[in-house]
């Protein structure tokens, strides 16, 4: 007979479900300006402190403080706000037609606007990012022609993808943009190969790779982690937490190791959290981590912390697992209004302004939807050929294929 | 002609690929300093560099998956995975990733990437030493598969395959890497260098995917075979004195249909035989395309002769081995139809 008490199972919970009051006490925000700024070669083992706080730029009161403000010019910061607020236009329209029928499927950015928007901007072109589906900033801002995305949610005769992909898996090589695949997490040791073939070949482009906090848990995380700390890759390995994972908490695929940056201290890899809804912030993190990957010190994992305002996708309802007004309780406010104060503090903007871009950019986003709706839509209107179908599975088409294609009768 | 084992016609491949175009790395676990487990790679780190031929932690997902982002970059790499049996953690990289890269991003991006790795049984393995996981590449659009039964094809298959635009399974039945085995275990295997087909030419040449080759002319049956077996039928065809055809098909995926239809529709009968399980095997592919294609010049049903439905065994592996006995009887039966 064993004197041990039975052993109890342990399944983390979040702190609160649908019909309890939002609480985010356990997330722990530091001032903003606080948080140090080490110098890019600093040995990983001094990242502690950084892996467990969160670094930002903007206050309260809407100014920039500390040692990460100031990358930013004026006229960068209004280009920021102007992605920020085009990416979420985009959005809406979107949604709106996925909920017309004109899509199957669709996956916005709510509150996560300033992660990829901001950090597009830190990188060159040249450069590979190695995105998942939350990630469409890295197009808006990089210059990419909104038609040309909603010819690929559309899946119409225009679909850069011949209609091969889902909506929203874009593909832009020319836009440092590799190609989105469902299958959560490969893309991350991917983007690790990339940059080693980089430094294999003495190039000087550098990768990112992007994964959402519940697909850190893949396999593929951990094996990018450790080819990017064997290899020293020029990689960026970013690691959105917006706090869910469709229904999951995050604490589900964190376990027991504090934050997700923390992940990156095991492996040596220079690791820092960042307010994921702060411009400023992100862009100096990202700017930071990109100059630490050209001067061939090897990678850097960034966490955003950031809040999934929006439904995972137009297949979810988060009411259902999360409090109505949790996005609302989020402590680290809204991406856009906070850019949008900060320029207003710096005498930059107003709400006049505001509210007119607005109107000029949902005019923007119409135009270019009614452009691409002339190529037709995912149930009408002109579509990609059943014979390319068959097409570009491999750069030759071998026999049997042909043969199907016959088959086929196209 | 120097005649070579098969190792060394495969490290010599990578040695001719690796000096025409840089852009070829050769990476996986013991690969670089030692030279890999089998010795493939031998020498291939000191006389190219640590940049072009090294080492890798234990993580076949993290080998597949950095080899597609180096073949996004523009590089080619031809990695090893140590045994065909360790496969299966990289499985989605290739089944979902390398595969499909260029049809999913409309030829934006391209995969061309080998990867090597010694499959088959007959060496006391046990399970995780001996599998033959063919068909679970074949069933994937976008990749080919490619098994050599010599020296001489595999140095030409291999040049070709690192040079293919798309990502290659390169399968290596180990127990050839030193000489023709035939199944009868029970007798010395006779080196490469008593063999022909180790003659392997020196320098650069290819052996085109997709092609069969005939190994042994004959009127009365068909015997399909790849790899290992090749030597199994060759053997067989001897024991039993049918005067059978022997096709080695070379590469499984893009498949030499015309090669297979011409043969049986010459001799009227058919035999496949592979080492891999029997169940949704390659054979089952085999099988249905010749019902097909050659129904009416078809004399007898066809049969398959497979490794069992069961994992690979350790001990009991000659019986679980399909070897000339096993295909003799097999080819008799067919001939009495
Ligand atoms: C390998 C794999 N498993 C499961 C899924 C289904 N799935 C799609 S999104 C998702 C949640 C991902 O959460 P996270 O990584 O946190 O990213 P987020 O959606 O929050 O941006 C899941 C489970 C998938 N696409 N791929």
């Amino acid at each position: 007979m064993s004197e041990d008490a039975p052993l109890r199972f342990h399944v983390p919970e979040p702190e609160v479900r649908p019909g309890d009051r939002p609480d985010f006490s356990n997330v722990k925000i530091p001032q903003a300006g606080t948080v140090r700024r080490p110098r890019i070669d600093e040995d990983a083992e001094q990242f502690r402190d950084l892996a467990y706080s969160i670094i930002r730029v903007l206050n309260r009161q809407g100014e920039a403080v500390g040692p990460w403000a100031g990358t930013l010019g004026d006229d960068e910061l209004l280009q920021g706000l102007r992605h920020m607020m085009l990416l979420r236009a985009f959005d809406a329209r979107m949604l709106m037609a996925q909920r017309q029928g004109k899509t199957s499927f669709y996956m916005q950015h709510m509150g996560e606007e300033a992660v990829s928007c901001a950090f597009r901007k830190a990188l060159r072109d040249g450069d590979m990012n190695f995105p998942t589906y939350r990630q469409a900033g890295l197009l808006i801002a990089g210059g990419y022609q909104m038609v040309d995305m909603m010819n690929q949610i559309y899946s119409n005769e225009a679909d850069p993808l011949k209609g091969r992909q889902l909506p929203i898996m874009y593909s832009a090589k020319d836009h440092g943009f590799f190609s989105i695949s469902g299958n959560l997490g490969t893309q991350f040791v991917q983007a690790v190969g990339w940059a080693m073939a980089s430094a294999i070949k003495g190039d000087t482009k550098i990768a990112a790779g992007w994964i959402g906090d519940g697909s850190t848990a893949e396999s593929d995380f951990h094996a990018a982690l450790v080819f990017a700390s064997t290899y020293r890759a020029p990689v960026i390995l970013n690691i959105v937490n917006n706090q869910w994972a469709i229904s999951t908490f995050q604490g589900i695929a964190r376990g027991g190791s504090g934050t997700f940056a923390a992940r990156g201290l095991g492996f040596g890899i220079p690791a820092l959290r960042v307010d994921g809804n702060d411009y400023l912030a992100v862009h100096a993190v990202a700017s930071w981590a990109a100059e630490r990957a050209r001067k061939n010190l090897g990678p850097t994992l960034v966490e955003y912390v950031t809040y999934r305002v929006g439904a995972h996708s137009t297949s979810d309802d988060p009411s259902a697992y999360r409090p109505k007004t949790e996005s609302e309780a989020w402590p680290l406010g809204d991406p856009v209004i906070r850019l949008k104060n900060h320029l207003i503090v710096r005498g930059m903007w107003s709400d006049e302004r505001h509210k007119q871009a607005e109107a000029e950019i949902l005019d923007e986003v119409i135009t270019a939807q009614k452009s691409a709706e002339r190529h037709g839509t995912l149930h009408a209107g002109g579509k990609p050929s059943a014979r390319d179908m068959f097409e570009g599975v491999y750069a030759e088409m071998p026999p049997h294929l042909r043969r199907q294609r016959q088959q086929a009768g196209v | 002609m120097p005649r070579k084992t098969m190792i060394e016609a495969i490290r010599e491949a990578m040695d001719v690929a690796m000096e025409r175009d840089d852009n070829v790395v050769v990476f996986g676990e013991d690969v670089g300093y030692f030279g890999g487990v089998f010795r493939a790679t031998q020498g291939l780190q000191q006389k190219y560099g640590t940049s072009r031929c090294f080492d890798t932690p234990i993580s076949e997902l993290g080998i597949v998956g950095t080899a597609i982002g180096m073949a996004a970059y523009g590089l080619r790499p031809c990695v090893e995975v140590q045994f065909a049996d360790y496969v299966y953690p990289a499985y989605d990289q290739i089944v979902s990733e390398a595969a499909r890269l260029r049809y999913r991003s409309n030829g934006q991006f391209t995969c061309p990437i080998v990867v090597r790795m010694p499959t088959g049984g007959g060496i006391f393995g046990g399970q995780t030493h001996s599998q033959s996981p063919e068909a679970l590449f074949t069933h994937v659009s976008g990749l080919k598969v490619v098994v050599p039964s010599n020296p001489h094809d595999a140095k030409g298959l291999l040049i070709s395959a690192i040079a293919d635009p798309d990502p290659v399974i390169f399968l290596e039945p180990k127990r050839l890497y030193n000489g023709p085995f035939d199944g009868h275990h029970e007798r010395p295997v006779t080196p490469w260098a008593k063999h022909e087909l180790g003659e392997v030419p020196a320098g650069h040449y290819e052996i085109p995917l997709g092609k069969a080759a005939v190994r042994r002319e004959g009127k009365a049956l068909t015997v399909l075979a790849y790899g290992t077996m090749v030597y199994v039928a060759q053997a067989a065809a001897e024991d039993t004195g049918i005067d059978a055809e022997i096709l080695d098909l070379r590469t499984l995926l893009p498949l030499d249909l015309d090669a297979i239809v011409a043969s049986v529709k010459k001799t009227g009968r058919c035999v496949i035989v592979h080492e891999a399980t029997r169940t949704s095997g390659f054979g089952a592919e085999l099988a249905a395309l010749v019902q097909r294609h050659c129904f009416y010049h078809l004399e007898a049903p066809i049969i398959r002769v497979t490794g069992w439905d069961t994992p690979y065994p350790h001990a009991q592996e000659w019986d679980y081995f399909p070897g000339p006995a096993r295909l003799g009887k097999a080819m008799i039966e067919t001939m009495e139809a």
